[in-house]
Protein backbone atom coordinates (compact mmCIF):
# COMPACT_ATOMS: atom_id res chain seq x y z
CA UNK A 1 0.00 0.00 0.00
CA UNK A 2 1.67 3.02 -0.83
CA UNK A 3 1.06 6.39 1.42
CA UNK A 4 -0.82 8.00 -1.27
CA UNK A 5 -3.53 5.14 -0.91
CA UNK A 6 -3.33 5.00 2.56
CA UNK A 7 -4.12 8.44 3.13
CA UNK A 8 -7.19 8.08 0.78
CA UNK A 9 -8.12 5.32 2.81
CA UNK A 10 -8.34 7.19 5.76
CA UNK A 11 -10.43 9.67 4.50
CA UNK A 12 -12.99 7.12 3.34
CA UNK A 13 -12.94 5.64 6.79
CA UNK A 14 -12.81 8.82 8.52
CA UNK A 15 -15.63 9.97 6.77
CA UNK A 16 -17.84 6.82 7.00
CA UNK A 17 -17.38 6.67 10.88
CA UNK A 18 -18.79 10.77 10.89
CA UNK A 19 -21.44 9.61 8.22
CA UNK A 20 -22.41 6.70 10.23
CA UNK A 21 -22.98 8.73 13.26
CA UNK A 22 -24.82 11.17 11.74
CA UNK A 23 -27.36 8.71 10.11
CA UNK A 24 -27.02 5.72 12.90
CA UNK A 25 -28.27 8.40 16.07
CA UNK A 26 -31.38 9.31 13.93
CA UNK A 27 -32.64 5.61 14.40
CA UNK A 28 -35.20 4.90 17.07
CA UNK A 29 -34.56 2.63 19.95
CA UNK A 30 -37.75 1.06 18.15
CA UNK A 31 -35.79 -0.25 15.60
CA UNK A 32 -32.42 -1.25 17.46
CA UNK A 33 -32.99 -5.03 16.57
CA UNK A 34 -33.40 -4.59 12.79
CA UNK A 35 -30.71 -2.21 12.99
CA UNK A 36 -27.96 -4.61 13.99
CA UNK A 37 -29.29 -7.52 11.62
CA UNK A 38 -29.06 -4.88 9.01
CA UNK A 39 -25.45 -3.49 9.64
CA UNK A 40 -24.55 -7.09 9.88
CA UNK A 41 -25.93 -7.97 6.78
CA UNK A 42 -24.45 -5.22 5.68
CA UNK A 43 -20.84 -6.13 6.79
CA UNK A 44 -21.35 -9.31 5.48
CA UNK A 45 -19.86 -7.52 2.18
CA UNK A 46 -16.96 -9.15 3.23
CA UNK A 47 -18.29 -11.23 1.24
CA UNK A 48 -16.22 -9.99 -1.70
CA UNK A 49 -13.02 -10.36 -0.19
CA UNK A 50 -13.65 -13.80 0.66
CA UNK A 51 -14.87 -14.78 -3.04
CA UNK A 52 -11.41 -13.11 -4.48
CA UNK A 53 -9.78 -15.83 -1.57
CA UNK A 54 -12.08 -18.44 -2.90
CA UNK A 55 -11.02 -18.65 -6.62
CA UNK A 56 -8.77 -15.95 -7.97
CA UNK A 57 -6.23 -16.59 -9.82
CA UNK A 58 -2.19 -16.15 -7.87
CA UNK A 59 -3.47 -17.88 -4.80
CA UNK A 60 -2.64 -21.23 -3.38
CA UNK A 61 -5.15 -24.31 -2.91
CA UNK A 62 -4.98 -23.59 1.00
CA UNK A 63 -6.01 -19.76 0.48
CA UNK A 64 -9.32 -21.54 -1.65
CA UNK A 65 -10.24 -23.65 1.07
CA UNK A 66 -9.62 -20.82 3.70
CA UNK A 67 -12.01 -18.55 1.27
CA UNK A 68 -14.46 -21.50 0.70
CA UNK A 69 -15.22 -21.51 4.81
CA UNK A 70 -15.24 -17.65 4.45
CA UNK A 71 -17.55 -17.31 1.46
CA UNK A 72 -20.06 -19.52 3.17
CA UNK A 73 -20.09 -17.58 6.86
CA UNK A 74 -20.37 -14.43 4.70
CA UNK A 75 -23.21 -15.77 2.28
CA UNK A 76 -24.97 -16.54 5.98
CA UNK A 77 -24.71 -13.05 6.98
CA UNK A 78 -25.84 -11.84 4.09
CA UNK A 79 -28.68 -14.01 2.97
CA UNK A 80 -29.63 -14.34 6.78
CA UNK A 81 -28.93 -11.37 7.82
CA UNK A 82 -31.29 -9.22 5.32
CA UNK A 83 -34.19 -11.78 5.26
CA UNK A 84 -34.54 -11.75 9.09
CA UNK A 85 -33.82 -8.21 8.71
CA UNK A 86 -37.44 -7.99 6.13
CA UNK A 87 -38.97 -10.49 8.59
CA UNK A 88 -38.64 -8.45 11.32
CA UNK A 89 -39.58 -4.78 9.58
CA UNK A 90 -42.76 -6.77 8.41
CA UNK A 91 -44.03 -6.73 11.59
CA UNK A 92 -43.82 -3.29 12.33
CA UNK A 93 -47.73 -1.97 12.28
CA UNK A 94 -49.19 1.06 12.48
CA UNK A 95 -52.54 1.42 14.69
CA UNK A 96 -54.52 -1.73 14.88
CA UNK A 97 -57.57 -0.33 13.13
CA UNK A 98 -55.26 0.74 10.03
CA UNK A 99 -53.66 -2.28 10.23
CA UNK A 100 -57.20 -4.43 10.20
CA UNK A 101 -58.15 -2.12 7.04
CA UNK A 102 -55.28 -2.87 5.36
CA UNK A 103 -55.60 -7.06 5.56
CA UNK A 104 -60.05 -6.16 4.90
CA UNK A 105 -58.68 -4.47 1.33
CA UNK B 1 -7.58 -0.61 -16.02
CA UNK B 2 -9.39 -2.94 -18.10
CA UNK B 3 -13.17 -1.90 -18.48
CA UNK B 4 -14.48 -5.07 -16.25
CA UNK B 5 -11.73 -3.10 -13.82
CA UNK B 6 -14.28 0.14 -14.00
CA UNK B 7 -17.56 -2.05 -13.85
CA UNK B 8 -16.66 -3.56 -10.43
CA UNK B 9 -15.04 -0.01 -9.32
CA UNK B 10 -18.65 1.62 -10.07
CA UNK B 11 -20.71 -1.58 -8.37
CA UNK B 12 -18.41 -0.56 -4.97
CA UNK B 13 -19.33 2.70 -5.36
CA UNK B 14 -23.22 2.13 -5.80
CA UNK B 15 -23.09 -0.23 -3.30
CA UNK B 16 -21.49 2.31 -0.82
CA UNK B 17 -24.47 4.86 -1.70
CA UNK B 18 -27.31 2.38 -1.05
CA UNK B 19 -26.05 1.31 2.24
CA UNK B 20 -25.41 5.05 3.98
CA UNK B 21 -29.08 4.98 1.74
CA UNK B 22 -30.48 1.83 3.49
CA UNK B 23 -29.37 2.92 6.72
CA UNK B 24 -31.06 6.35 6.54
CA UNK B 25 -34.19 4.76 5.84
CA UNK B 26 -33.82 2.68 9.21
CA UNK B 27 -34.96 5.97 11.29
CA UNK B 28 -38.53 5.58 10.60
CA UNK B 29 -40.43 2.00 10.49
CA UNK B 30 -42.34 3.54 7.32
CA UNK B 31 -39.12 3.64 5.19
CA UNK B 32 -37.16 0.55 6.73
CA UNK B 33 -38.36 -2.18 4.71
CA UNK B 34 -37.90 0.16 1.17
CA UNK B 35 -34.14 0.80 2.44
CA UNK B 36 -33.08 -2.34 2.79
CA UNK B 37 -34.24 -3.31 -0.45
CA UNK B 38 -31.56 -0.80 -1.82
CA UNK B 39 -28.96 -2.50 0.36
CA UNK B 40 -29.40 -5.68 -0.77
CA UNK B 41 -29.28 -4.58 -4.08
CA UNK B 42 -25.94 -3.13 -3.31
CA UNK B 43 -24.88 -6.27 -2.33
CA UNK B 44 -26.10 -7.85 -5.56
CA UNK B 45 -24.58 -5.46 -7.69
CA UNK B 46 -21.15 -5.72 -5.49
CA UNK B 47 -20.98 -9.52 -5.86
CA UNK B 48 -21.33 -9.55 -9.06
CA UNK B 49 -18.81 -6.90 -9.74
CA UNK B 50 -16.13 -9.11 -7.97
CA UNK B 51 -16.64 -11.68 -10.04
CA UNK B 52 -16.86 -9.78 -13.43
CA UNK B 53 -14.04 -7.56 -12.57
CA UNK B 54 -11.43 -10.40 -10.69
CA UNK B 55 -9.66 -12.85 -12.57
CA UNK B 56 -11.76 -15.94 -11.11
CA UNK B 57 -9.72 -19.73 -11.64
CA UNK B 58 -11.69 -21.70 -9.74
CA UNK B 59 -15.29 -21.56 -9.90
CA UNK B 60 -16.01 -24.40 -7.63
CA UNK B 61 -15.36 -23.61 -4.07
CA UNK B 62 -17.43 -20.09 -5.05
CA UNK B 63 -20.21 -21.98 -6.04
CA UNK B 64 -20.27 -24.64 -3.05
CA UNK B 65 -19.84 -21.73 -0.49
CA UNK B 66 -22.55 -19.50 -1.99
CA UNK B 67 -24.64 -21.92 -2.37
CA UNK B 68 -24.06 -24.25 1.11
CA UNK B 69 -24.43 -20.29 2.86
CA UNK B 70 -27.39 -19.48 0.80
CA UNK B 71 -29.14 -22.57 1.95
CA UNK B 72 -28.33 -22.19 5.56
CA UNK B 73 -28.86 -18.04 5.47
CA UNK B 74 -32.43 -18.58 4.10
CA UNK B 75 -32.84 -21.18 6.81
CA UNK B 76 -32.16 -18.78 9.71
CA UNK B 77 -34.27 -16.38 8.18
CA UNK B 78 -37.14 -18.28 8.00
CA UNK B 79 -37.25 -20.67 11.01
CA UNK B 80 -35.40 -18.65 13.49
CA UNK B 81 -38.25 -17.46 16.29
CA UNK B 82 -38.24 -13.85 17.34
CA UNK B 83 -37.74 -15.06 20.94
CA UNK B 84 -34.49 -16.42 19.95
CA UNK B 85 -33.44 -13.31 17.85
CA UNK B 86 -30.61 -12.42 20.23
CA UNK B 87 -28.77 -15.76 19.84
CA UNK B 88 -29.05 -15.43 15.99
CA UNK B 89 -27.59 -11.83 16.21
CA UNK B 90 -24.40 -12.90 18.43
CA UNK B 91 -23.90 -16.35 15.99
CA UNK B 92 -23.96 -13.64 12.84
CA UNK B 93 -21.47 -11.45 14.55
CA UNK B 94 -19.01 -14.68 14.91
CA UNK B 95 -19.26 -15.63 11.32
CA UNK B 96 -19.19 -12.32 9.65
CA UNK B 97 -16.03 -11.79 12.15
CA UNK B 98 -14.57 -15.44 11.33
CA UNK B 99 -15.33 -14.52 7.86
CA UNK B 100 -12.79 -11.13 8.20
CA UNK B 101 -10.28 -13.49 10.29
CA UNK B 102 -10.02 -16.19 7.17
CA UNK B 103 -9.89 -13.39 4.81
CA UNK B 104 -6.77 -12.00 6.55
CA UNK B 105 -4.97 -15.29 7.52
CA UNK B 106 -5.63 -16.34 3.96
CA UNK B 107 -4.22 -13.27 2.30
CA UNK B 108 -1.18 -14.29 5.07
CA UNK B 109 -0.25 -17.14 3.73
CA UNK B 110 -0.54 -15.79 0.20
CA UNK B 111 1.27 -12.28 0.48
CA UNK B 112 2.92 -12.20 3.63
CA UNK B 113 6.65 -11.27 2.35
CA UNK B 114 5.52 -8.64 -0.58
CA UNK B 115 3.33 -7.13 2.26
CA UNK B 116 3.74 -3.19 3.04
CA UNK B 117 4.41 -2.75 6.99
CA UNK B 118 1.30 -0.22 7.25
CA UNK B 119 -1.04 -3.19 5.54
CA UNK B 120 0.46 -5.58 8.35
CA UNK B 121 -0.56 -3.67 10.83
CA UNK B 122 -4.00 -3.46 9.25
CA UNK B 123 -3.93 -7.31 8.86
CA UNK B 124 -2.77 -7.68 12.55
CA UNK B 125 -5.94 -5.73 13.30
CA UNK B 126 -8.16 -7.58 11.33
CA UNK B 127 -6.73 -10.76 12.92
CA UNK B 128 -7.17 -9.96 16.38
CA UNK B 129 -10.50 -8.18 16.12
CA UNK B 130 -11.89 -10.96 13.56
CA UNK B 131 -10.79 -13.72 15.96
CA UNK B 132 -11.39 -12.58 19.54
CA UNK B 133 -14.80 -11.45 18.01
CA UNK B 134 -15.82 -15.21 16.83
CA UNK B 135 -14.92 -16.43 19.92
CA UNK B 136 -16.19 -14.30 22.06
CA UNK B 137 -19.81 -14.12 19.90
CA UNK B 138 -19.92 -17.91 20.08
CA UNK B 139 -19.73 -17.48 23.75
CA UNK B 140 -22.05 -15.17 24.38
CA UNK B 141 -25.12 -17.04 21.77
CA UNK B 142 -24.00 -20.12 23.76
CA UNK B 143 -24.99 -17.96 27.16
CA UNK B 144 -28.37 -16.86 25.30
CA UNK B 145 -29.18 -20.10 23.99
CA UNK B 146 -28.89 -21.83 27.79
CA UNK B 147 -25.91 -23.80 26.69
CA UNK B 148 -23.66 -22.14 28.41
CA UNK B 149 -25.06 -21.07 32.31
CA UNK B 150 -25.31 -17.35 31.97
CA UNK B 151 -24.26 -16.48 35.40
CA UNK B 152 -20.91 -14.89 35.16
CA UNK B 153 -17.64 -17.29 35.46
CA UNK B 154 -15.20 -15.73 37.44
CA UNK B 155 -12.19 -17.08 39.43
CA UNK B 156 -9.37 -15.18 41.39
CA UNK B 157 -6.89 -12.42 39.58
CA UNK B 158 -9.26 -12.51 36.49
CA UNK B 159 -8.23 -9.77 35.05
CA UNK B 160 -4.95 -10.17 35.56
CA UNK B 161 -4.89 -13.21 33.92
CA UNK B 162 -6.82 -11.04 31.14
CA UNK B 163 -4.35 -8.51 31.36
CA UNK B 164 -1.43 -10.96 30.46
CA UNK B 165 -3.07 -12.73 27.81
CA UNK B 166 -3.99 -9.26 26.22
CA UNK B 167 -0.12 -8.44 26.69
CA UNK B 168 0.96 -11.86 24.87
CA UNK B 169 -1.53 -10.82 22.04
CA UNK B 170 -0.03 -7.41 21.79
CA UNK B 171 3.37 -8.49 21.94
CA UNK B 172 2.72 -11.18 19.70
CA UNK B 173 1.44 -8.29 17.01
CA UNK B 174 4.53 -5.83 17.28
CA UNK B 175 6.87 -8.96 16.51
CA UNK B 176 5.25 -9.79 13.35
CA UNK B 177 4.45 -6.32 12.36
CA UNK B 178 8.31 -5.82 12.23
CA UNK B 179 9.92 -9.04 11.62
CA UNK B 180 7.33 -10.45 8.67
CA UNK B 181 8.94 -13.91 8.19
CA UNK B 182 8.15 -14.91 12.08
CA UNK B 183 5.25 -16.51 11.09
CA UNK B 184 5.04 -18.49 14.30
CA UNK B 185 4.03 -15.30 16.06
CA UNK B 186 1.31 -14.37 13.81
CA UNK B 187 -0.27 -17.85 14.47
CA UNK B 188 0.31 -17.43 18.09
CA UNK B 189 -1.58 -13.90 17.65
CA UNK B 190 -4.04 -15.70 15.77
CA UNK B 191 -4.94 -18.45 18.52
CA UNK B 192 -4.72 -15.94 21.77
CA UNK B 193 -7.02 -13.71 20.26
CA UNK B 194 -9.35 -16.67 19.52
CA UNK B 195 -8.52 -17.55 23.48
CA UNK B 196 -8.88 -14.00 24.40
CA UNK B 197 -12.49 -13.33 22.95
CA UNK B 198 -13.49 -16.04 25.26
CA UNK B 199 -11.82 -14.98 28.46
CA UNK B 200 -13.29 -11.56 27.66
CA UNK B 201 -17.22 -12.87 27.65
CA UNK B 202 -17.29 -15.65 30.26
CA UNK B 203 -17.29 -13.28 32.70
CA UNK B 204 -20.14 -10.92 31.89
CA UNK B 205 -23.42 -11.95 32.84
CA UNK B 206 -26.41 -12.77 31.24
CA UNK B 207 -28.34 -9.43 32.28
CA UNK B 208 -25.31 -6.92 30.74
CA UNK B 209 -26.01 -8.82 27.25
CA UNK B 210 -27.12 -5.94 25.21
CA UNK B 211 -23.69 -3.94 26.05
CA UNK B 212 -21.55 -7.30 24.76
CA UNK B 213 -23.83 -8.04 21.89
CA UNK B 214 -23.52 -4.04 20.53
CA UNK B 215 -19.90 -4.08 21.52
CA UNK B 216 -19.26 -7.77 19.24
CA UNK B 217 -21.16 -5.74 16.63
CA UNK B 218 -19.04 -3.36 16.38
CA UNK B 219 -15.62 -5.37 16.99
CA UNK B 220 -17.38 -7.14 14.03
CA UNK B 221 -17.77 -4.58 11.94
CA UNK B 222 -14.13 -2.60 12.38
CA UNK B 223 -12.78 -6.38 11.43
CA UNK B 224 -14.52 -6.04 8.66
CA UNK B 225 -12.81 -2.39 7.82
CA UNK B 226 -9.93 -3.76 9.04
CA UNK B 227 -10.16 -6.20 6.09
CA UNK B 228 -10.92 -3.12 3.59
CA UNK B 229 -7.57 -1.80 4.83
CA UNK B 230 -5.31 -4.63 3.85
CA UNK B 231 -6.89 -5.44 0.40
CA UNK B 232 -7.36 -1.25 -0.39
CA UNK B 233 -11.07 -1.79 -0.72
CA UNK B 234 -13.30 1.48 -0.02
CA UNK B 235 -16.34 -0.14 -0.15
CA UNK B 236 -15.16 -2.78 2.76
CA UNK B 237 -13.93 -0.07 4.97
CA UNK B 238 -17.47 1.87 4.64
CA UNK B 239 -19.42 -0.94 5.50
CA UNK B 240 -17.49 -2.03 8.15
CA UNK B 241 -17.34 1.71 9.48
CA UNK B 242 -21.02 1.85 9.08
CA UNK B 243 -21.25 -1.47 11.12
CA UNK B 244 -18.34 -0.68 13.37
CA UNK B 245 -19.87 2.48 14.74
CA UNK B 246 -23.55 1.36 14.61
CA UNK B 247 -22.74 -1.39 17.17
CA UNK B 248 -20.51 1.87 19.12
CA UNK B 249 -23.15 3.98 19.26
CA UNK B 250 -25.59 0.74 20.57
CA UNK B 251 -22.87 0.49 23.73
CA UNK B 252 -22.76 3.96 24.62
CA UNK B 253 -26.66 3.93 24.59
CA UNK B 254 -26.98 0.49 26.42
CA UNK B 255 -24.18 1.90 29.01
CA UNK B 256 -25.76 4.86 29.60
CA UNK B 257 -29.39 3.26 30.31
CA UNK B 258 -27.65 1.40 32.63
CA UNK B 259 -25.64 3.51 33.77
CA UNK B 260 -22.02 2.00 34.24
CA UNK B 261 -18.84 2.51 31.98
CA UNK B 262 -18.18 -0.05 29.42
CA UNK B 263 -15.03 -0.87 31.95
CA UNK B 264 -17.35 -1.43 34.70
CA UNK B 265 -19.32 -4.02 32.44
CA UNK B 266 -16.62 -5.71 30.63
CA UNK B 267 -14.30 -5.72 33.84
CA UNK B 268 -16.85 -5.71 37.01
CA UNK B 269 -18.40 -8.98 36.69
CA UNK B 270 -21.63 -7.57 37.94
CA UNK B 271 -24.32 -10.26 39.38
CA UNK B 272 -22.00 -12.36 40.55
CA UNK B 273 -22.05 -11.49 44.08
CA UNK B 274 -25.41 -11.43 45.80
CA UNK B 275 -24.97 -7.95 47.24
CA UNK B 276 -25.27 -7.63 50.87
CA UNK B 277 -25.24 -3.82 50.75
CA UNK B 278 -28.80 -3.60 49.34
CA UNK B 279 -31.18 -1.79 51.76
CA UNK B 280 -32.87 -4.69 54.01
CA UNK B 281 -36.53 -3.37 52.83
CA UNK B 282 -38.77 -5.88 54.91
CA UNK B 283 -42.32 -5.47 55.01
CA UNK B 284 -44.43 -8.24 52.88
CA UNK B 285 -44.92 -9.05 49.16
CA UNK B 286 -48.69 -8.86 48.78
CA UNK B 287 -50.49 -11.81 46.57
CA UNK B 288 -53.09 -11.27 44.41
CA UNK B 289 -55.43 -13.83 42.86
CA UNK B 290 -56.64 -13.84 38.99
CA UNK B 291 -59.88 -12.47 39.28
CA UNK B 292 -58.93 -9.07 41.77
CA UNK B 293 -56.53 -8.48 39.19
CA UNK B 294 -58.33 -9.14 36.42
CA UNK B 295 -60.94 -6.90 38.13
CA UNK B 296 -58.68 -3.70 38.75
CA UNK B 297 -57.65 -3.94 35.27
CA UNK B 298 -61.32 -4.13 33.81
CA UNK B 299 -62.16 -1.08 35.70
CA UNK B 300 -58.81 1.14 35.41
CA UNK B 301 -58.55 4.06 32.73
CA UNK B 302 -55.19 3.90 32.27
CA UNK B 303 -53.06 0.23 32.11
CA UNK B 304 -49.35 0.48 31.28
CA UNK B 305 -47.55 -2.99 30.33
CA UNK B 306 -43.55 -3.08 31.41
CA UNK B 307 -42.42 -5.90 29.71
CA UNK B 308 -38.72 -7.55 30.40
CA UNK B 309 -36.93 -10.64 29.25
CA UNK B 310 -39.61 -12.95 31.64
CA UNK B 311 -41.90 -11.95 28.66
CA UNK B 312 -39.33 -13.83 26.13
CA UNK B 313 -38.75 -16.72 28.38
CA UNK B 314 -42.65 -16.82 28.87
CA UNK B 315 -42.68 -16.49 25.13
CA UNK B 316 -46.10 -14.22 26.53
CA UNK B 317 -45.86 -11.57 23.44
CA UNK B 318 -48.86 -13.11 22.16
CA UNK B 319 -50.92 -13.11 25.34
CA UNK B 320 -50.13 -9.69 26.42
CA UNK B 321 -51.29 -8.08 23.18
CA UNK B 322 -55.10 -10.34 23.94
CA UNK B 323 -55.07 -9.14 27.25
CA UNK B 324 -54.40 -5.63 25.63
CA UNK B 325 -56.72 -5.81 23.16
CA UNK B 326 -59.43 -6.83 25.43
CA UNK B 327 -58.55 -4.17 27.98
CA UNK B 328 -59.12 -1.76 24.99
CA UNK B 329 -62.10 -3.07 23.91
CA UNK B 330 -63.49 -2.27 27.64
CA UNK B 331 -61.98 1.24 26.89
CA UNK B 332 -59.21 1.02 28.65
CA UNK B 333 -55.99 3.31 27.43
CA UNK B 334 -53.26 0.45 27.02
CA UNK B 335 -49.87 2.11 26.19
CA UNK B 336 -46.40 -0.51 26.54
CA UNK B 337 -43.28 1.17 28.10
CA UNK B 338 -39.96 -0.01 27.23
CA UNK B 339 -36.83 0.19 29.05
CA UNK B 340 -33.94 -0.20 26.28
CA UNK B 341 -32.27 -2.70 28.45
CA UNK B 342 -34.90 -4.77 28.93
CA UNK B 343 -34.23 -7.87 27.48
CA UNK B 344 -31.37 -9.32 26.05
CA UNK B 345 -30.27 -6.65 23.60
CA UNK B 346 -31.11 -3.21 21.98
CA UNK B 347 -34.67 -3.30 20.38
CA UNK B 348 -35.53 -7.04 21.91
CA UNK B 349 -38.86 -6.00 23.36
CA UNK B 350 -40.42 -4.07 20.47
CA UNK B 351 -39.42 -7.05 18.27
CA UNK B 352 -41.22 -9.34 20.37
CA UNK B 353 -44.22 -7.21 20.58
CA UNK B 354 -44.25 -6.50 17.16
CA UNK B 355 -44.26 -9.87 16.50
CA UNK B 356 -47.28 -9.89 18.42
CA UNK B 357 -48.81 -7.28 16.18
CA UNK B 358 -49.09 -4.72 18.85
CA UNK B 359 -48.59 -1.31 16.66
CA UNK B 360 -45.14 0.63 17.43
CA UNK B 361 -47.42 3.45 18.49
CA UNK B 362 -48.25 2.19 21.71
CA UNK B 363 -44.67 1.08 22.32
CA UNK B 364 -43.16 4.11 24.21
CA UNK B 365 -39.26 5.29 25.19
CA UNK B 366 -38.72 5.53 29.13
CA UNK B 367 -38.65 9.25 28.52
CA UNK B 368 -41.90 9.65 26.78
CA UNK B 369 -43.90 7.36 29.61
CA UNK B 370 -42.38 8.30 32.83
CA UNK B 371 -44.38 11.57 33.36
CA UNK B 372 -47.25 9.21 32.65
CA UNK B 373 -46.99 6.67 35.42
CA UNK B 374 -48.64 9.05 38.30
CA UNK B 375 -51.76 8.88 36.13
CA UNK B 376 -52.15 5.72 35.68
CA UNK B 377 -54.14 3.52 36.96
CA UNK B 378 -52.27 -0.36 36.72
CA UNK B 379 -48.84 -0.43 36.06
CA UNK B 380 -48.49 -4.48 34.58
CA UNK B 381 -45.13 -5.35 35.36
CA UNK B 382 -44.16 -8.67 32.97
CA UNK B 383 -40.97 -10.46 33.91
CA UNK B 384 -39.12 -7.11 34.45
CA UNK B 385 -36.96 -6.35 37.72
CA UNK B 386 -34.40 -3.95 37.36
CA UNK B 387 -35.30 -1.36 35.34
CA UNK B 388 -38.40 -1.13 37.30
CA UNK B 389 -35.94 -1.40 40.68
CA UNK B 390 -37.18 2.49 42.85
CA UNK B 391 -33.77 1.41 44.60
CA UNK B 392 -31.86 2.63 41.73
CA UNK B 393 -32.86 6.35 42.16
CA UNK B 394 -33.84 6.39 45.96
CA UNK B 395 -30.71 4.04 47.47
CA UNK B 396 -27.48 5.56 46.72
CA UNK B 397 -25.60 2.65 48.04
CA UNK B 398 -27.55 0.13 45.75
CA UNK B 399 -25.45 -1.83 43.48
CA UNK B 400 -27.77 0.21 40.75
CA UNK B 401 -27.75 3.49 41.62
CA UNK B 402 -28.06 6.31 39.18
CA UNK B 403 -29.17 3.81 36.13
CA UNK B 404 -32.72 5.13 34.94
CA UNK B 405 -35.61 3.21 35.11
CA UNK B 406 -39.28 3.00 34.23
CA UNK B 407 -41.19 4.82 37.43
CA UNK B 408 -43.91 2.16 37.97
CA UNK B 409 -44.24 2.84 41.72
CA UNK B 410 -45.27 6.07 40.92
CA UNK B 411 -48.90 4.80 39.51
CA UNK B 412 -51.17 4.28 41.66
CA UNK B 413 -51.22 0.57 41.66
CA UNK B 414 -48.85 -2.09 40.40
CA UNK B 415 -49.26 -5.59 39.03
CA UNK B 416 -46.02 -7.72 39.13
CA UNK B 417 -46.22 -10.91 37.31
CA UNK B 418 -43.17 -13.19 38.28
CA UNK B 419 -42.16 -16.77 38.40
CA UNK B 420 -41.33 -16.88 42.07
CA UNK B 421 -40.00 -14.85 45.01
CA UNK B 422 -36.44 -15.32 43.89
CA UNK B 423 -34.53 -12.11 42.95
CA UNK B 424 -33.53 -10.47 39.91
CA UNK B 425 -30.55 -11.85 37.54
CA UNK B 426 -28.75 -8.70 39.43
CA UNK B 427 -29.60 -10.63 42.71
CA UNK B 428 -30.58 -7.60 44.09
CA UNK B 429 -33.55 -6.78 46.45
CA UNK B 430 -36.23 -5.06 44.19
CA UNK B 431 -37.93 -2.94 47.13
CA UNK B 432 -40.97 -2.36 44.58
CA UNK B 433 -42.26 -5.91 45.50
CA UNK B 434 -43.00 -4.46 49.15
CA UNK B 435 -44.49 -1.47 48.44
CA UNK B 436 -48.51 -1.29 49.59
CA UNK B 437 -49.39 -0.22 46.48
CA UNK B 438 -47.83 -3.20 45.17
CA UNK B 439 -49.36 -7.09 44.41
CA UNK B 440 -47.55 -9.71 43.28
CA UNK B 441 -49.35 -12.65 40.24
CA UNK B 442 -47.24 -15.62 40.83
CA UNK B 443 -46.93 -18.33 37.83
CA UNK B 444 -46.29 -18.44 34.66
CA UNK B 445 -46.37 -15.34 32.27
CA UNK B 446 -48.57 -16.57 29.32
CA UNK B 447 -50.43 -18.39 31.49
CA UNK B 448 -51.27 -15.81 33.69
CA UNK B 449 -51.77 -13.47 31.30
CA UNK B 450 -54.12 -16.12 29.20
CA UNK B 451 -56.36 -16.65 32.85
CA UNK B 452 -56.14 -12.70 32.96
CA UNK B 453 -57.79 -12.21 29.97
CA UNK B 454 -60.69 -14.69 30.23
CA UNK B 455 -61.02 -13.21 34.17
CA UNK B 456 -61.11 -9.76 32.21
CA UNK B 457 -64.09 -11.23 29.64
CA UNK B 458 -66.36 -12.72 32.92
CA UNK B 459 -65.91 -9.50 34.44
Amino acid sequence: MNPAVLIASIYVFALAAFLGYQVISRVPPLLHTPLMSATNAISGISLIGSLVLAGAAHYTPLAHVLGFVAVTTATINVVGGFGITDRMLKMFNKRKTEAKQEVGK
Amino acid sequence: MTLSTYFMEATYLIASILFVFALKGMSHPETARRGMFLAEGGMFAAIVGTLVGTHIVTWGWIIAGLAIGSIIGAWMAIWVPMTAMPQRTALSHAFGALAAALVGVGEFTVHASEMPTVTRGALGFEIMLGALTTTGSLIAAGKLQGLIHGKPIQFKGQNAVNLAIFLAMAVCFVVFWTHPEATVFFYTMLGIAFLFGVMLVIPIGSADMPVVMSLLNSYAGLAAAATGFVLSNNVLIIAGTLDGFSGFILSVLMCKAMNRSITNVLFGGFGAVVAESSADVGGVMREINLEDAAMQLAFANRVIFVPGYGLATAQAQHAVRELAEMLEDRGVTVKYAIHPVAGRMPGHMNVLLAEANVPYSSLYEMDQINPEFPSTDVAVVIGANDVVNPDARDNPKSLIAGMPILEVDRAKSVIVLKRGQGRGFSGLENPLFFKPCTAMLYGDAKSSLTHLAQAVQHV
